[in-house]
Formats: C-alpha cells, sequence, structure tokens
C-alpha cells in the first residue's frame, strides 16, 4: 500500500503523457492525486501508534532483488510515527497543488503535470524510505522536476533561481552521499558481517565512534539545513518562491522543505546521536538567528509572495529549535509544526498566487483597499495570516507553544535567553504580517483595476476551503495527530540517549583521561 | 438543566452566534440586509448565556465546577485540556461580561443602523465575547491565553471596522502588536511556569508556588504583569487604547472599557495567591498602577475629543485598579473593574448617543453645502445638548458623578476602598503605599475635573456647531436610550455590593465575602494591625470631600468661562499643558525609539546585508567557480603538441618526486 502510494502519481505521469486535450491532462492530473490523497488516508486508519517500532515500521514493504546481495542496499518503505503526517501532508497537497495551477500555468501543460506527478512520488518517496540509499536516491529525484517547473514556469529570473536552487541543495546532498558511504561500510563492517549497509534499522543499531561521528553529521546535516533552509544557508529560498508558479511554490513550502527537517530527525539525531547533542547549541542559535532575522527581513519586502517566504525561514527556524531541544514537548512540536507550516503557509502562498492571476503583480504597493472588492478572499487571507502568527485556536499556535515551552525546559540548551528571543518572534509574525494585510488590504480602493476584481471563484474556495477547514481543526484538536506520532518521537528520543551513552561508555573505555568533551549539561 | 451543560451553552452560544452571522454574511450577500435577525441572533447569543449565568449564581453551593470538554494537546509532561471553571471570581466577571455585553448589544442595533459591515459587527462582536469567556472561565494558562489572545483579535478586528480609512487599520495594528509584546511576555511567563511546577492549570500552580524558587516566581509574576500592562493599556504599553477609539463606540464601551482591558486585572487576581509571594513585584504594580492613573488623568483634562477623555479616563482608572491589586486587595480591583463597567459603559454609549446626534448635523450641514465641515467627536463644537438629547444627557450626568466619586454612588465605594487600602498598606509596613495613596487621592481630584468637564462642554451651555439655530441633533432611539438607563441605574446602586468595613464592621461587604471569603479564590494581603475607626471615617470623609469639590470646581469653570477656561489653563500652565496635550509624547519616543529603529534596521541593513553579504557570498562562490572552469578550459587545447608537452612534464615531475 505505501508503495501504491509513492508510485500511483507515476503511473498518473504516463497518463498525463498519454492524454490528448489540455482538459485530459488537468483531470486525469486531479484524479490520480486525488486517488493517492484518499489511498493515504487508510494509512491514517491503520497505522496503530501503540504498536512499537523497534524492528520494522508498519506497512513496510521490502525488496532485496534491487541491488546484489554484496552490497545490503534494499527497496525498503513503511510508516512509523515520524513520517504518517508528513506523508499525508504530501498527498494532500497533490490535488490541492494540481487545482492551484489549473489556469495560472498557461504553457506547456503536458510536461508540467507530468513533472508534478513525478515530484510528488519523489517527495512521498523521501518521506517513506527506511533504507538511506533509497532516501538518498528519491532526495535528488524531487530536484529535477522542481528544477524544470522553476525553469520553465517560472518569472522573470527563473533560469538562475532554477539554477541556483539546483546547485545549493545539489552541494550538500552530494556531501552527504560522501558520509553516507563511508557510514554504509563502517556500520557494514562492524555489524553486518562486512556487507555494505543502509538499512535504516541496521544503522540505528550501530554505534558510531565518536570521533567519526561529528564530521559525518555536519555532512548530513549540511545538507538538511541547506534543504530546510537554516540561517544563512537560506537565500536559494526567496529566489526560488518568487520565480517559481505558485504551484512550485506551495509544493516547495509544503512539504520539500520538510525534507530538511525530517532528515534531521529521522538521520542526524539517531545516526549519530554524540555529535548531534554536541553541535545543539550551534543549531539552536543558527535557528533562533532565523526565526529572528528571517522575521525582520520579511518585514522589509515589498513583494508579497518574497514577505511569505522570508517567514518560512522565520517559521523553520521554530522546527530546528524544536528538534536540537532533545525532549518530547518540542520534537512534537516539531513534528506538528512541520505539518502546521505546511498548511498555513501554503495557503498564503495560494492566495498570494490568486492574486497574481488577477493583477499579474505581488507589488503590495499595486493593491490597498481591496477587501471592498474581494471580501471573501480577504476572509481567507486573514485567517491564514493568523494561523502563520500563531494565533492560539488556530495550527500555528499548537507548534509553536509546544517547541518555545519545550525547548525553555530543554536541559541541553542551557540558556533560557535563547528561547526568550525566539519568543519575539511571535511578536515579529505579528508585525510583518499584519503589514502584508495592511498594506493590502484596507484602506480606500484607488485602483480601477483593483475595483473590478473578482471574488474567489469555486475552484478557489475548494481549495482554500480545506486548508480554512485544517487550521481550526489543528488548531483546536490536534492531540489524534500528535497521539500519532508521541510514541515514535519518545522512542527515538530513548534510542538517542541509549546509543549516546553508549558511545561515550565506548570512548571512556578506550580511553579514560582522554574523554571526549562534551558540552551537555546533565544534572 | 445542570452546570455543566450550562458552562456548555455558555460557551457555544456566542460562538455559534458568531459562526451564523459570520459565515453566512461571507458567503450568502442576502444574509447582510436583514439587520432585525442579524440583531437578533447576536444579542440572543449573548442574552442567554447571561441567564445562564444568573441560574449558576443562584444555585452556587460554593463548590467550584470545573468540566473538561476534550483535550487541546498533549506532549511529554504536557497535558492542556479545554477545562473550564466556574466559582466565585468567574461567575461575577461572566455576569458583568454578558450582561453589559447583552445591553452593548442592544444598543449596538440602534447604533450600526445602516452601516455595511452591520453582519460583521455583529459577529465579531459574538466572537469577542466566547473569546471573553474562554479567558474568564478557562481552567489553566493556556486556555486562558486562548481568550487572551482571541480577545486581542477581536479588538484588532474592531478597531479597524472601518478599513477604508487606513487610520483604523494603523490604529488596529498598533493594538495587536502591542497588545502581543505584553502576550510574549505572558507566554514566557508560561514556560518558567511550566518548567518550576510541571503543570500550567490554575489549581496546581497555586499548589505549587509554594515550593516554586522565590526568584523564579517573582520573574514569572512580573511577567504576568507585563502581560497585563499590555492588555490593560498600563505604562509602558498604553498608547494603544486612545488610539483604539477609532473602532465604532459600542467597542469603546465593551471592549475598550468594560471588559477586555480588565483581563490583566482578572488574570491577577485568579493568580492572586502567586501574586502575593513576590512583594516585591507587588511594589511595583501598585507604582506603575498610581504612575498610569496620574499620567492618564493629566492628559484626559486637556483632550477635546469626547471619546479621548473617556479612554484616558479609562486607562487611568485601570491605574486605580493595578493599585489595588498591588497593594494585595484584589478583591478590590475586581470590584472597581465592575463599578468601572457600569459608569464607564455608560459614559461612552453615551458618547455614541451624542456623537450620533452630532453626525446628524454634520449630514446636514453638508447636505446645505455652505463647507463647513463639522467633527462629530469634537466637544469644542457641542454644547447645549441636554435640550435635545434629555435621556442621554441626565445618563451622561449619572455616570459622570458615579465616576467621580461622589458619595454612595457606585465609583465612590470601589474607589474609595482602594485608596483606603492603599493607606492601610502604607501604614502596615508597605512605605511606598504613601507615594501610592497620595497619587490616588490627586488623582481622584483630577478626575472629578475633567469628567464634569467633559460633561459641561457637550451638554451645557450654549450650542457650538455651525447654524446651531436650525440644525438640531435628535435623540437616540429606544434600542440605544433603554440600555443607557439601565447602565446608569447600575452605576447608582452598583456600589451598594461592597459596603465599606467602617459599617458593621464589614460584614455587609458582600463583594469581600463572595470573593475573598473563606472559600473564595481571591487571596489578599493581610496587615497585622487595623485602622482606628475615627481615622477610617476621616479617610471617608478626605474622600467625599475631593469629589464634592472637584465637581463644584469643574461646574464654575467650565459652566461659566466654556472653553476659555482651557485657553486660561494653557496661558497659565504653559509647558506643562503642552507637555499634557502631547500625551508626554510617548508616541513619538516609541516611535523614534523602537518603531523606526526596528523597521528600519529591517529595511536598510537586514535587508541589504541579505542581500549583499549572505546571498552575495553565494553568488561570490559560484562566480568563483565560474571563472576557475573558464581558466582551466584553456588547457583543452586540443592541439596534440600542448597535451604530449603536458605528459612529459608530467613524467619528469615524478620522476623527480621519486627519486629526491
Amino acid at each position: 500500500m505505501v508503495s501504491l502510494i509513492i508510485f500511483l502519481p507515476l503511473a498518473g505521469a504516463v497518463l498525463t503523457m498519454l492524454a490528448r486535450s489540455e482538459s485530459a491532462i488537468r483531470w486525469s492530473a486531479l484524479l490520480v492525486t486525488s486517488a493517492t490523497f484518499l489511498l493515504s488516508l487508510g494509512l491514517y486508519i491503520q497505522f496503530d501508534p501503540a504498536v512499537s517500532t523497534q524492528a520494522v515500521p508498519q506497512l513496510s514493504q521490502i525488496s532485496d532483488l534491487w541491488f546484489p546481495d554484496s552490497m545490503d542496499i534494499k527497496y525498503f518503505v513503511g510508516i512509523d510515527g515520524l513520517n504518517l503526517l508528513l506523508i499525508m501532508l504530501t498527498t494532500l497537497f497533490g490535488p490541492i497543488v494540481v487545482l492551484s495551477s489549473w489556469t495560472y500555468i498557461g504553457k506547456n501543460h503536458k510536461p508540467y503535470y507530468t513533472l508534478l506527478l513525478v515530484l510528488q512520488t519523489g517527495v512521498t518517496g523521501v518521506f517513506a524510505a527506511f533504507d538511506v540509499f533509497l532516501f538518498y536516491i528519491f532526495f535528488e529525484i524531487t530536484l529535477i522536476p522542481m528544477y524544470f517547473i522553476i525553469g520553465i514556469w517560472g518569472g522573470e529570473n527563473r533560469v538562475y533561481a532554477a539554477v541556483k536552487f539546483v546547485i545549493y541543495t545539489l552541494v550538500g546532498s552530494l556531501l552527504m552521499l560522501v558520509a553516507l558511504i563511508f557510514l554504509g561500510y563502517a556500520a557494514g563492517d562492524a555489524i553486518n558481517g562486512g556487507v555494505f549497509t543502509t538499512d535504516w534499522y541496521k544503522l540505528v543499531a550501530f554505534n558510531m565512534p565518536l570521533g567519526t561521528q561529528n564530521w559525518l553529521f555536519l555532512l548530513f546535516a549540511l545538507a538538511f539545513a541547506i534543504k530546510v533552509p537554516l540561517f544563512p544557508l537560506h537565500t536559494w529560498l526567496p529566489d526560488a518562491h518568487v520565480q517559481a508558479p505558485t504551484g512550485g511554490s506551495v509544493v516547495l513550502a509544503g512539504v520539500l522543505l520538510k525534507m530538511g527537517t525530517y532528515g534531521l530527525v529521522r538521520f542526524c539525531l539517531p545516526l549519530f546521536p554524540n555529535a548531534a547533542q554536541d553541535y545543539a547549541m550551534l543549531f539552536a542559535v543558527l535557528a533562533v538567528i532565523g526565526i529572528v532575522y528571517g522575521a525582520l527581513v520579511s518585514r522589509a519586502q515589498t513583494d508579497a509572495k518574497k514577505l511569505v517566504a522570508y517567514s518560512s525561514v522565520s517559521h523553520l527556524g521554530f522546527v530546528v529549535l524544536g528538534i536540537f531541544a532533545f525532549n518530547v514537548e518540542a520534537m512534537q512540536g516539531a513534528m506538528i509544526q512541520m505539518i502546521n507550516h505546511g498548511i498555513s503557509t501554503g495557503a498564503l502562498f495560494l492566495i498570494v498566487g490568486m492574486l497574481y492571476e488577477r493583477r499579474h503583480t505581488r507589488e503590495m504597493s499595486d493593491f490597498g483597499g481591496i477587501a471592498k472588492s474581494v471580501p471573501v478572499l480577504t476572509f481567507f487571507m486573514v485567517l491564514s495570516v493568523l494561523a502563520s502568527a500563531g494565533l492560539p485556536g488556530l495550527n500555528g499556535f499548537v507548534g509553536e507553544f509546544l517547541i518555545l515551552i519545550g525547548s525553555f525546559s530543554s536541559t541541553l540548551l542551557a540558556s533560557p535567553w535563547l528561547v526568550v528571543i525566539a519568543t519575539t518572534g511571535v511578536i515579529l509574525a505579528a508585525v510583518y504580517l499584519l503589514y502584508m494585510v495592511y498594506a493590502m488590504f484596507w484602506g480606500t480602493l484607488n485602483r480601477d483595476e483593483n475595483r473590478d476584481m473578482p471574488d474567489l471563484n469555486r475552484r478557489e474556495l475548494g481549495l482554500l476551503i480545506p486548508m480554512a477547514v485544517l487550521m481550526v481543526v489543528m488548531g483546536l484538536a490536534p492531540s489524534p495527530f500528535l497521539a500519532k506520532s508521541e510514541p515514535a518521537v519518545k522512542q527515538l528520543l530513548e534510542t538517542i540517549e541509549t546509543k549516546r551513552l553508549a558511545a561515550e561508555e565506548m570512548a571512556g573505555a578506550i580511553s579514560a583521561a582522554d574523554a571526549p568533551p562534551s558540552a551537555v549539561n546533565r544534572d | 438543566m445542570d452546570s455543566v451543560s450550562l458552562i456548555h451553552v455558555i460557551l457555544f452560544l456566542p460562538l455559534l452566534g458568531a459562526a451564523i452571522n459570520g459565515l453566512l454574511g461571507l458567503f450568502l450577500p442576502s444574509w447582510r440586509d436583514r439587520e432585525g435577525l442579524i440583531g437578533l441572533i447576536g444579542t440572543a447569543m449573548v442574552a442567554l448565556p447571561f441567564l445562564a449565568f444568573v441560574v449558576l449564581f443562584l444555585g452556587y453551593d460554593g463548590t467550584a465546577v470545573v468540566t473538561r470538554l476534550f483535550t487541546w494537546m498533549a506532549a511529554g509532561d504536557l497535558t492542556v485540556d479545554f477545562a473550564y471553571r466556574i466559582d466565585e471570581l468567574s461567575l461575577l466577571m461572566g455576569l458583568v461580561v454578558t450582561g453589559v455585553g447583552s445591553l452593548i448589544h442592544v444598543y449596538s442595533i440602534g447604533y450600526m443602523h445602516g452601516d455595511d459591515g452591520f453582519w460583521r459587527f455583529f459577529a465579531y462582536l459574538n466572537l469577542f465575547i466566547f473569546m471573553m469567556l474562554n479567558l474568564i472561565l478557562g481552567d489553566n494558562l493556556v486556555v486562558l491565553f486562548l481568550g487572551w489572545e482571541g480577545v486581542g483579535l477581536c479588538s484588532y478586528l474592531l478597531i479597524g471596522f472601518w478599513y477604508k480609512n487606513l487610520a483604523n487599520s494603523a490604529a488596529a495594528n498598533k493594538a495587536f502588536i502591542m497588545n502581543r509584546i505584553g502576550d510574549f511576555a505572558y507566554l514566557v511567563a508560561m514556560f518558567i511556569l511550566f518548567r518550576e511546577v510541571g503543570s500550567l492549570d490554575v489549581s496546581s500552580l497555586i499548589a505549587g508556588g509554594e515550593s516554586m524558587d522565590p526568584t523564579m516566581l517573582s520573574v514569572a509574576v512580573f511577567l504576568l504583569f507585563m502581560g497585563a500592562t499590555g492588555k490593560s493599556a498600563q505604562i509602558p504599553l498604553f498608547t494603544w487604547l486612545p488610539d483604539a477609539m477609532a473602532g465604532p463606540t459600542p467597542v469603546s464601551a465593551l471592549i475598550h472599557a468594560a471588559t477586555m482591558v480588565t483581563s490583566g486585572l482578572y488574570l491577577l487576581a485568579r493568580l492572586s495567591p502567586l501574586v502575593l509571594l513576590a512583594p516585591g513585584v507587588m511594589t511595583l504594580i501598585a507604582i506603575v498602577g498610581a504612575t498610569t492613573a496620574l499620567v492618564a488623568a493629566t492628559i484626559a483634562i486637556t483632550q477635546n475629543d469626547i471619546k479621548k477623555v473617556l479612554a484616558y479616563s479609562t486607562v487611568s482608572q485601570l491605574g486605580y485598579m493595578f493599585v489595588a491589586t498591588g497593594v494585595g486587595a484584589f478583591y478590590v480591583a475586581i470590584f472597581h473593574v465592575m463599578t468601572h463597567a457600569f459608569f464607564k459603559g455608560c459614559l461612552f454609549l453615551g458618547s455614541g448617543s451624542v456623537i450620533h446626534g452630532m453626525h446628524h448635523v454634520e449630514h446636514e450641514l453638508e447636505h446645505d453645502g455652505h463647507g463647513h465641515k463639522l467633527d462629530p467627536q469634537d466637544m469644542r463644537t457641542m454644547g447645549g445638548l441636554k435640550q435635545f438629547m434629555p435621556a442621554t444627557r441626565m445618563t451622561f450626568l449619572i455616570s459622570t458623578l458615579a465616576i467621580a466619586g461622589i458619595p454612595l454612588l457606585s465609583g465612590f465605594f470601589s474607589k474609595d476602598e482602594i485608596l483606603f487600602k492603599a493607606f492601610e498598606a502604607a501604614s502596615f509596613g508597605f512605605p511606598a503605599a504613601w507615594f501610592v495613596w497620595g497619587v490616588g487621592v490627586a488623582t481622584a481630584l483630577l478626575t472629578a475635573i475633567y469628567m464634569i468637564r467633559a460633561y459641561v462642554l457637550t451638554f451645557e451651555g450654549a450650542p457650538r456647531w455651525p447654524h446651531a439655530d436650525r440644525l438640531h441633533p435628535h435623540e437616540s432611539p429606544a434600542s440605544m436610550t433603554v440600555p443607557l438607563w439601565v447602565l446608569a441605574g447600575l452605576s447608582v446602586v452598583g456600589g451598594f455590593l461592597g459596603i465599606p468595613a467602617i459599617i458593621a464592621h464589614g460584614d455587609l461587604n458582600w463583594i469581600h465575602h463572595w470573593l475573598a471569603g473563606e472559600h473564595g479564590p481571591v487571596a489578599e494581603r493581610v496587615f497585622d494591625g487595623h485602622i482606628a475607626l475615627a481615622l477610617e471615617w476621616a479617610l471617608v470623609a478626605l474622600g467625599s470631600g475631593i469629589a464634592v469639590v472637584g465637581v463644584i470646581l469643574g461646574w464654575r469653570w467650565y459652566t461659566r468661562q466654556g472653553l476659555s477656561f482651557d485657553d486660561a489653563l494653557q496661558a497659565r500652565f504653559g509647558g506643562l499643558w503642552r507637555l499634557f496635550q502631547g500625551k508626554y509624547f510617548v508616541d513619538e519616543a516609541y516611535e523614534k525609539a523602537v518603531v523606526r529603529p526596528v523597521i528600519g534596521g529591517a529595511r536598510y541593513v537586514f535587508a541589504p546585508f541579505d542581500k549583499y553579504i549572505v546571498d552575495g557570498l553565494v553568488n561570490g562562490v559560484a562566480f568563483l567557480t565560474r571563472a576557475l572552469s573558464f581558466m582551466l578550459k584553456y588547457l583543452q587545447t586540443g592541439l596534440v603538441p600542448s597535451y604530449a608537452a603536458g605528459i612529459v612534464f608530467g613524467v619528469v615531475l615524478i620522476v623527480w618526486l621519486m627519486l629526491f
């Protein structure tokens, strides 16, 4: 079933390639993505968080026909508490992105929808893979369709943005590949009878020596930090977002960025626990800088889409902070914040895209007072802005609150000041987001072209209503979703702790006097 | 119905009302014209909860009822439930909020008649009531915070209600952001309390307060107070409230006088056992409250916009409430919250009625086309309204006397109790309270003067608008005057709920027994001694005397000299007057010290830094790579001799390396 969810879009891509007419292309893309989403609901129902995930994920599928026996590389996918919701988010965005492109994409329909479907297969695969090598392949696969989507259907500066996006990400991921191969051999020698392995469970069971952990961690973390993006590696993001067509921006913000934060949780933490904790402070500081910095730069923008793009830098800073706090509250906050950021920022990009379709501009000064002409759109905009600004009762608050309250109690991030600074992000979010609403929606309508703007049509309503419902539901009743990931998160943190102690003991046994320095304050 | 289902009804109905009017109005344009139905639904969704509160109140047997709807969020050790508590404090606040709220809903039917956004207005008001009820009934700090930020949102939406005027929206943004600064402190306080106590339930916090590290506790209480200064408009976060008058007047009455702005006091009263453990912070609270009271009162004297006078008056009265909190008399703060809701609600609604009338005159003037501009809120072009609007005038006068503290009216009891408590604290070991008491007494005099000034300039004397001989404002409809009379009545009798201790040793002080009695949820500071009865009587006499003197002085000055008395004051006090009129230039200072550095920093430092340094480095690396490949490509000449030369050179190099 997991494989079906991964590859159904790919099959759909074949379908769109064969389709003759424009509408056949769009409808088949919509049909396939919707079917995939409905299927993924089955995952949600079947998944039982109470079942221990010690050995294999649930609903897993394994095939070792792929590589020769001399290498333990498998096609290995499955579901656990860490990836369930992200897969759901990906499949949910499938039909949403197709619908958001319905009239936006004016040329080359066939390749566009084909690439979108390929992209979905790639992203779902990234989240579902339990073999690190397989993960890597899916991770790279996502680059190609995104490259073309930005480069062909993007704005004026699209080629620059597309190339920057690909090269920046590739630099990180190729270094990760090096680390991955090293890791596979090391683990293979130690626990797999000398056979190179990238099986996630085997790698987690393997205790990497402390010294090696450091640079392997850094190589992996670099790839993910670029993807998140973590300050100061973020500058590809605004370019990519602004140039990408709406559908591309929505996928990018909604799910692609989460590949970075997910990678940190799935690989960096459990595979290199000691290094991860030693570098936790560094990452937390960068995350907090990102929160404040992203917010301030966001306020300075005149282009609405760029403003939203920088808000992602700020919001994902919260996620990274939560990940490196190493406690259940903050990590759970990070998990749910990944979903929530996808929903609220996705909605913001959708709305900015709708305005762009109407007026062919994203400059905030070209608008003003449009609440009068498009009241329904205004309602959804204000709702999304409030969700994004973390108003309690809407989804954004839940993640931020858990992250901050957890990080504050974190023994690892010894300084509460860090969290206090991060919390100012709550003020700043109101500053830049309300400014956008103020500049675009309030005031008098003084441009004729804004006066006759049509309000949302049925398709657009159909896009935004599910998002709005999710904002409210996940804001008021996030506990069923949190419950899906809590056991997995707890287990992950326990594994990390056990492994960390084991590795330290090992190092201690080798040389008691030359114990590795640890920045961690444990009392 | 049992009390648990009543709580559900109380919470659910206002939300339902907001959803009906909001969503139908948004998606079904024909709904927007049905003013009668919209108003009826909107009002019923507040009035019915009020009745439910009355039933709960009458049937209350002294034990708190806590109901849990469902778990909001849970992770690790943190569990936050949608849990609601009915006890003495939440019942009293609930009665005030839904009671005054219902009256203001009725009033709004008349006031907002004919406005395009009638449906929106009622949807926002109902949403506000829902959020306010979350704030009051919430049994943990997070649900309380949901209400806390929720009322802030509604305040934002309603201040910027007439969004076509960008100034209104700017005021709305200012209010929201300043509130968020306070909310930031509230959040950090929650982080500290959760780390120290392991729970955010009110009862666990109160139980865990004793064993907390005193410094951490003080920091947390300080942060909660900082949160309260945002919501309740105290120094340093008070400047949003006067700007908030951009909203429709019923909003000013409901949100910015009677209910939302008192949330800070409610929060501190709810956590009073914790606050009592931080005496240093309490002293600060009292001093900030007293200073705010005085500062705002001095500004109020110089304002000409009738709503601005009332706005600064609200800031000033809230300052009094913080004084009560700071000296440990939390129940007195709540007492003043209640009486203030009556008389200030009445004053604001009265000013709305006046504006309604003046609007008519403005309209007529425009119709005439003589080019006369009239600001319907400017008292300088009012005067003599008592002949045209008798009901408005009478209720305004009653509530003016109540806020001035004329004996036996409601404001007299609550304000006198605050001053007495400050005096008591000063006498028994808290010398800072002498300052607080002194400032409180001085402010009481100012209060009487500026309120009488507002009354006289509006209602007495001769009309000052153009063509006053033929253009007359009309009294407002009954939907507006009936709520005025009800509130005026409450302003008269409301004080008897808190009869001071000089009579029957305080046995008749109902509100004290109710809130701070043996089982009451509100703690209070207990002193080692008693003020002698004679001294107490003297203090009461002093308080009454000041009110009477203030009223008489103000009456004489402004009935005899009218506006020219302001000029006389200005001539007399020059610089000081300008300071007051300029609102102490706090807005300007914030603009220079905070707003411009942040926005300017974002625009001229951070954004260029991002573009040229961070991104510049990225592009620089890309450029270097390209430059390098550009040079290296010349090696690829395609000429066999140069490749051969390269090979020879390489061989020589290797041999050389091997040999040496």
